[in-house]
């Protein structure tokens, strides 16, 4: 018992190191803080200082200060400070952290700032194991505007937004925050105390060094939560809140230890340095392209459109070919679908090719549409002007498609690749067709392309293929266009 | 050097590891996710910190935190989300905290759909938060400038201490282009206002509360002077045909592409129709509108909202030259023809306002 005494005198007395010695930052008063006499958040403060102080981490220390009464904690730390907006001190604190993981973190929250507006950013820190220390100090009530009804209040507890008392049907039961975190997995250690008299003022003390000591030691995510007192929205004296701490508050907030696994916590990891070639991770480093005067004699402009199921490698094809483009030294633009088609199992791409820069990716008329599947045909079949080409996958049109002013290529495609080796490589003979029939881009570098794009050896030879047979099917002498009955 | 052809949302994650960013927090949604997911891909790679948040309130937040720690840190999203960004977006600029948010466009209101439209204009140009402020809005319209324009947004987020917004549609982001990297990599110093745990910084204080109304009168005149320099030295605009243009059309972002196009057309056929792109949203390039005023007859608006840049325009021009509107919702493009249509019909209408005024 004279322990607690003597340790209670020093958290009362001495100033730490941590606290300035004046409060420059204030307006006036720098002698005194700026709460109530009685207040909690002044005991609790000199806690968290002299922590900071036995650890020798006042340097390290980086306070988050929430919105409530305590946002002014900044006047009083001599350690970094940043002032967070309302609740949201665990995301600030977690990205502090993971940005400089030699500093100590400590979130400074009050029970409507940790518990309701700020209730998803404690539950998420918590669960992702955040190696940061939270000081909740939860004096049951918002004190700051004035005594509203918090998530902690009291059953038939009054505030000014509870006028007859809190009541279990309208306002829900006093939100046990410290049980609710203990549910999780990754916290290490979670403790209510109080400071409703000298003994638990000590242990409080004892429990606010160690959620901030395993932080030191990289153990992971700690909470204190302090059951504290304010005399002036309570309306009682500072003798008589800390007896209803004691007397009252502690029957709905039982004080103790909730978790504690600091014995089997490892060391949080420091993050690994950073690599000496970030242009090799992140692949734009220089690469050989076949050089433009190759090819591309004439002036090009070719638009295309591409459309058929998902999984008919429709967007792939476009790449390709823009891929092969650029590698003629040619402009390109890729623009694919990706609206609520997708959803439905439909996607088409845009593809532009020019030796002139490109104004829009649009393509709204199309030199050439590749319909990989029927609705694909229709969908576009009228937006292609006259002595444009259609590749159709299907060995007739459908008898309504009767536009005279159109080429048309129409095979079975898929069943074409199917015979070849892989269905799946209708594509790239639909492509092969395309390259050979508007002689847009030397075949060499679609060549390039692909071995740039598909890794696979397998692949590269069966597309291969597939490319060569659809310029075959291309050069194949050109028929009557052939319409389903 | 090499141009690589790449996805405009993956290539602002390659810009920002460029420009230094070493720290990456956001929240999937379409059509912004590809960045969220280069940047978890990227980050951890470079030394960086990625971390999916809860929700966008919470992402926003990690950014001010590693932004107080110093450390170039940016964002992604689209409509919904820069929505719940807003409270973060407006202490950042309060605290004057530099971060970048890539705001790739999507329809609304509500949840309206994923394709693209431009109506986040109002709530980023004009500062959706609360209070006095502003964030510097960049609209690229190129996968180059997704790139360029990334590696200029973390310059200007330093230089001026505040959150700069990429603002790009769902075109630009989805669609790939070739794109040239910058050759320089930025290894950017720790600020000497950031918090980082150290002897050196223990005194600095992020916040953005001042309780005397004559500090905070004079803290929002200090912003202002930023902004205010931002006019000056940071505004920028393309401008294509414009010198003996009748018509300016005026896009930013995919409309400015097909803008580009129209103008070409109309070119051809003899038409005096210029362009003019504003890459800037704030600061908004007003004196190219009053220099381009002299001469233009008239303005054509165009955009994929219900006229949320047209405002902006009017008060540039303040009531010099008429300004028409082309508009296209709901995730719909305004097509070339529709735009050339529109075109052909103002320069008929100036030719018979014209005779009118002859005549009179
Ligand atoms: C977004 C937002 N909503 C509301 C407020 C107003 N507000 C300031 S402090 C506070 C309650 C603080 O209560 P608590 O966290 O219990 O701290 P205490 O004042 O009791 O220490 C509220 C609602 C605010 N600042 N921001
Ligand atoms: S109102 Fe209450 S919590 Fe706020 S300073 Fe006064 S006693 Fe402390």
């Amino acid at each position: 018992m004279s322990d607690d005494l003597e340790m209670q005198y020093e958290v009362a007395r001495s100033r730490p190191e941590a606290f300035y010695e004046r409060f420059d930052r204030k307006d006036e008063l720098q002698h005194q803080t700026h709460y109530c006499p009685g207040c909690g958040h002044g005991i609790i403060h000199k806690m968290v200082a002299q922590a900071i102080d036995e650890l020798g981490i006042q340097n390290r220390t980086i306070l988050i200060s929430p919105v409530g009464c305590s946002v002014f904690a900044y006047y009083y730390f001599d350690v970094g400070n940043v002032q967070a907006a309302h609740g949201r001190a665990p995301a600030v604190a977690t990205a502090v952290k993971r940005s400089r993981s030699q500093s100590i973190v400590i979130s400074y929250q009050g029970d409507g700032d940790l518990s309701a507006i700020g209730s998803a950013e404690i539950l998420h820190a918590a669960n992702r194991g955040e190696n940061i220390s939270v000081i909740f100090v939860n004096n049951a009530i918002y004190s700051m505007t004035g005594g509203q009804v918090a998530p902690t209040t009291l059953l038939g507890q009054r505030s000014t937004t509870t006028p007859e008392g809190r009541s279990a049907e309208r306002e829900g039961y006093p939100l046990r925050v410290s049980e609710l975190l203990g549910a999780l997995e990754a916290p290490v250690y979670i403790e209510r105390v109080g400071i409703g008299d000298n003994k638990q003022i000590a242990q409080a003390y004892r429990a606010v060094r160690k959620a901030i000591e395993n932080q030191v030691r990289g153990l992971g995510f700690s909470l204190v939560e302090i059951l504290s007192t304010c005399p002036t929205i309570w309306k009682m004296s500072p003798v008589e809140s800390q007896r209803w701490v004691h007397d009252v508050m502690e029957k709905t907030f039982p004080l103790g230890l909730i978790r504690e696994r600091t014995k089997d916590a490892q060391p949080h990891e420091t993050p690994a340095p950073a690599p000496a070639d970030l242009r090799k991770v992140l692949g734009i480093a220089d690469q050989a392209r076949i050089v433009p005067h190759q090819v591309a004699k004439s002036a090009t402009n070719l638009q295309v459109r591409v459309a058929g199921f998902g999984g008919q490698g429709v967007l792939l094809l476009g790449e390709i070919l823009a891929e092969a483009g650029l590698n003629a030294g040619l402009e390109v633009s890729w623009l694919p679908s990706y609206g609520p088609e997708m959803r439905s199992g439909t996607s088409n791409c845009h593809v532009r090719i020019s030796s002139e820069p490109i104004d829009s990716p649009l393509v709204t008329r199309p030199d050439v549409l590749v319909a990989m599947n029927e609705p694909s045909l229709h969908k576009f079949y009228e937006s292609v002007p006259p002595g444009g080409w259609v590749l159709y996958n299907r060995d007739a049109m459908p008898g309504e498609c009767k536009r005279t002013d159109l080429n048309v290529l129409a095979r079975p495609f898929t069943q074409i690749a199917k015979d070849l080796g892989d269905a799946r490589t209708g594509n790239m003979i639909m492509l092969g067709a395309l390259i050979e029939c508007t002689g847009a881009v030397p075949w060499q570098s679609v060549d390039a392309a692909l071995r740039q794009m598909i890794k696979s050896e397998k692949w590269l030879e069966l597309d291969r293929r597939a490319l060569a047979r659809g310029r075959e099917l291309m050069r194949e002498p050109v028929e009557e266009a052939v319409h389903e009955g | 050097m090499s141009r690589h052809l790449i996805k405009g949302n993956e290539a602002i994650v390659k810009a920002a590891v460029l420009a230094g960013c070493r720290g990456f927090y956001g929240y999937p949604i379409t059509p912004a996710s590809e960045i969220t997911e280069a940047a978890a891909k990227y980050m951890p790679q470079v030394g960086g910190v990625f971390l999916q948040a809860e929700s966008e309130v919470a992402a926003i937040n990690m950014l001010y935190g590693a932004s107080a720690a110093g450390v170039r840190v940016m964002t992604a999203s689209s409509g919904p989300g820069i929505s719940l960004m807003q409270e973060g977006i407006s202490y950042m600029a309060g605290a004057e905290l530099p971060c970048v948010v890539a705001d790739i466009t999507r329809a609304g209101p509500g949840l309206g759909n994923i394709t693209s439209e431009q109506s986040d204009y109002h709530q980023v140009v004009k500062g959706g938060g609360h209070g006095n402020y502003r964030t510097l809005v960049l609209a690229p319209h190129s996968v180059q400038e997704m790139v360029d324009l990334t590696v200029l947004a973390f310059d200007l987020a330093d230089r001026y201490r505040n959150p700069v917004v990429l603002m790009a549609d769902g075109f630009i982001g989805q669609m790939m282009e070739p794109v040239e990297f910058p050759q320089a990599v930025t290894e950017p110093a720790l600020p000497r206002w950031a918090v980082a745990g150290t002897e050196a910084t223990r005194t600095n204080l992020i916040s953005s509360i001042f309780l005397d109304n004559d500090k905070l009168e004079a803290h929002i005149r200090h912003l202002e002077a930023k902004y205010e320099m931002a006019r000056r030295h940071e505004t920028r605009a393309e401008e294509l045909y414009t010198e003996d243009a009748e018509v300016v059309l005026v896009g930013y972002g995919i409309v400015a592409r097909i803008l580009k196009a129209v103008a070409a057309e109309a070119r051809a056929d003899g038409l005096r129709v210029g362009v003019l792109r504003p890459i800037t949203l704030f600061p908004f390039p007003t004196a190219d509108f009053v220099r381009i005023a002299t001469r233009a007859k008239v303005f054509v608006v165009v955009e994929m909202s219900n006229g949320q840049m047209l405002e902006d325009v009017r008060l540039a021009l303040n009531g010099t030259r008429p300004v028409e509107f082309l508009s296209r919702v709901g995730g719909n493009v305004p097509s070339h023809h529709e735009v050339l249509a529109f075109v052909q019909k103002q320069v008929q209408l100036s030719a018979q306002s014209e005779e009118v005024v002859h005549v009179g």
